[in-house]
């Protein structure tokens, strides 16, 4: 199988902002990665897909230091994770942005509030200056409108859209989404789509994003990895993806029931089983 | 049987360390916590002011009964006069301070339960975690801090009341003498009582807070997680508002 990224020896490449050498980790006995390897490259937007319950999240987990691996390197920004003090490593945080999959937006302040929560916190900048860093944030998520309103007045579309601006409010180099479109309609999704391409190349941030959304996705993401089993089994474009072979790739990216991801969850004979019942 | 028992056991002590453990975590950050002296303000608000209703109707009834049963009680051995000195003795040193502690674990201690074990399930823990932000500095400290400034009050309020209840039933219902009444009592309540009743509120209002915050901090971040975070809070709260008030009743005997 191919790996993916350079010598695990040499200092990180300035054109990738992580890199992940030989990572493993389990949870309760189970294995989640074993001997990862995958890169990510500066200033371009790049999908992580996979089917459920490959470890998708965990791996942004990973990535943000939320938890530790086993064994392995986590690099993020030249930094390696795993030996960063819980003070460097909310420094590292601050040059990054988070959308998590529900917004997570603090529900007793509004939407102006929460866009404004980390410069409040890691500033001490004058509340006039606070209120046009908010407004513009706002503006370029098309909710400056909505500033006055409390989170649960707004649509889940909304809602993903505010926690957008929250994420870039501190201008991040690296903005993380954990399933994006999740429960969103198609409207909703296009502009959230649209807003993931703009501000990466308009603020020149690197954009990591985790979804089921194979078309979608795609029309966006300058590459896409691919992992299952706990490895990157593909890494391209789009289109190199869809022109590969390999038979998990084809299922995942055609959307097929049953391959090599098997339809059925592991269990005993079918037959075997129903009729030890009607015995019983 | 005997297995299960010390299995049992064990856990219950491993989970009172890690509450020790976890109030300690709590102590150290809560100095710089008066920096944000607005934040807990706004917790003793919710802990305190929204529990004022509950904590003076409760007050209120609890003396009118003790001004009823004291009366019963006394007038056997022809002693009304000393309702007052009874009453304010079992409010101040005991009823206040326990029985408000079980209100404010049932009312303000499942509100911080489920608010936080509701803020982990919908990530709201996490996405501070990822504005570099500690949650435990900004969200748990303040409102465990609220509630222990606002139980000492609120158990000073529920002994008021409930001494205006007693004197309500004794003095304008059963008719003990008014001047009996406040004169004895003001002749035989030391400050040694009301010190008693103070320590017993600050402990109690440590104690349900602490609980409190660390159920909804560690809640399973499900529904079914924070409801049972919710019912641990109040079960575990009164276990341990009885045993403290137990300890500090014996220390100051």
């Amino acid at each position: 199988m191919a790996t993916f990224g350079g010598s695990g020896d040499s200092p990180m490449s300035q054109a990738n902002i992580i890199e992940i050498r030989n990572l493993n980790y389990a949870v309760g006995g189970r294995t989640i990665f074993e001997g990862l390897d995958m890169v990510i490259p500066r200033g371009r937007v790049t999908a992580v897909m996979g089917p459920s319950g490959t470890g998708k999240t965990t791996l942004l987990r990973l990535v943000t230091g939320q938890i530790l691996a086993d064994s392995g390197s986590v690099e993020v920004a030249g930094l390696e994770i795993q030996s960063l003090t819980r003070a460097a490593l909310y420094k590292l945080r601050q040059r990054m942005g988070m959308l998590f999959q529900n917004g997570a937006l603090l529900t007793d302040l509004s939407v102006f509030e929460n866009v404004a929560f980390a410069l409040r916190e890691h500033t001490d900048l004058p509340e006039r200056l606070i209120r046009q860093l908010v407004l513009t944030k706002l503006q370029a998520v098309g909710l400056r409108g909505a500033a006055e309103l409390m989170p649960s007045e707004l649509s889940g579309g909304m809602n993903r859209r505010v926690a957008l601006a929250r994420a870039i409010v501190m201008d991040p180099e690296i903005l993380i989404y954990d399933e994006p479109f999740v429960g969103l309609d198609p409207i909703s999704m296009g502009v959230i789509l649209r807003l993931i391409r703009r501000l990466n190349d308009v603020l020149g941030l690197t954009s990591i994003v985790v979804s089921h959304d194979v078309k979608e996705i795609s029309s966006v993401a300058d590459q896409i990895l691919l992992l299952s089993g706990g490895k990157v089994v593909a890494n391209g474009t789009h289109k190199e993806l869809h022109s590969n072979p390999s038979k998990i790739i084809a299922q995942f990216m055609g959307g097929l029931a049953d391959g090599p991801v098997p339809f059925h969850f592991p269990a005993a004979d079918y037959f075997g089983e129903l009729l030890a019942r009607e015995e019983a | 049987m005997f297995k299960e028992l010390w299995n049992s056991l064990s856990e219950s002590l491993i989970a009172a360390g890690a509450l020790v453990r976890f109030l300690f975590r709590l102590l150290i950050n809560s100095p710089r916590a008066f920096l944000r002296m607005d934040l807990i303000v706004q917790q003793t608000y919710n802990s305190g002011a929204l529990s004022l209703v509950i904590i003076m109707l409760s007050g209120l009834f609890v003396g009118m009964v003790l001004g009823l049963q004291g009366y019963q009680l006394l007038q056997r051995f022809g002693s009304e006069e000393a309702l007052g000195t009874a009453a304010a003795i079992g409010l101040v040193k005991e009823l206040g301070p326990v029985v408000t502690a079980l209100l404010f674990a049932g009312r303000a201690g499942t509100a911080l339960t489920s608010e936080l074990g509701l803020m982990k399930a919908t990530d709201q823990l996490s996405a501070m975690e990822m504005m570099a932000i500690d949650p435990i500095r900004r969200v748990v400290v303040p409102r465990f801090l609220g509630g222990v400034i606002a139980m000492p009050l609120l158990a000073a309020i529920f002994s008021m009341v409930g001494l205006y209840g007693a004197q309500l039933v004794g003095v304008q219902i059963m008719g003990v003498d008014s001047g009996s009444f406040w004169s004895q009592m003001r002749a035989s309540v030391g400050i040694v009582d009301i010190s008693e009743g103070i320590v017993k509120s600050c402990v109690f209002g440590i104690a349900c807070s602490a609980i409190a915050v660390y159920q909804g901090y560690y809640a399973a971040p499900t529904a079914e997680g924070v409801g049972r975070a919710t019912t641990s809070t109040v079960v575990t709260s009164a276990v341990v508002i009885l045993f403290l008030d137990y300890l500090i009743t014996a220390a100051f005997l």
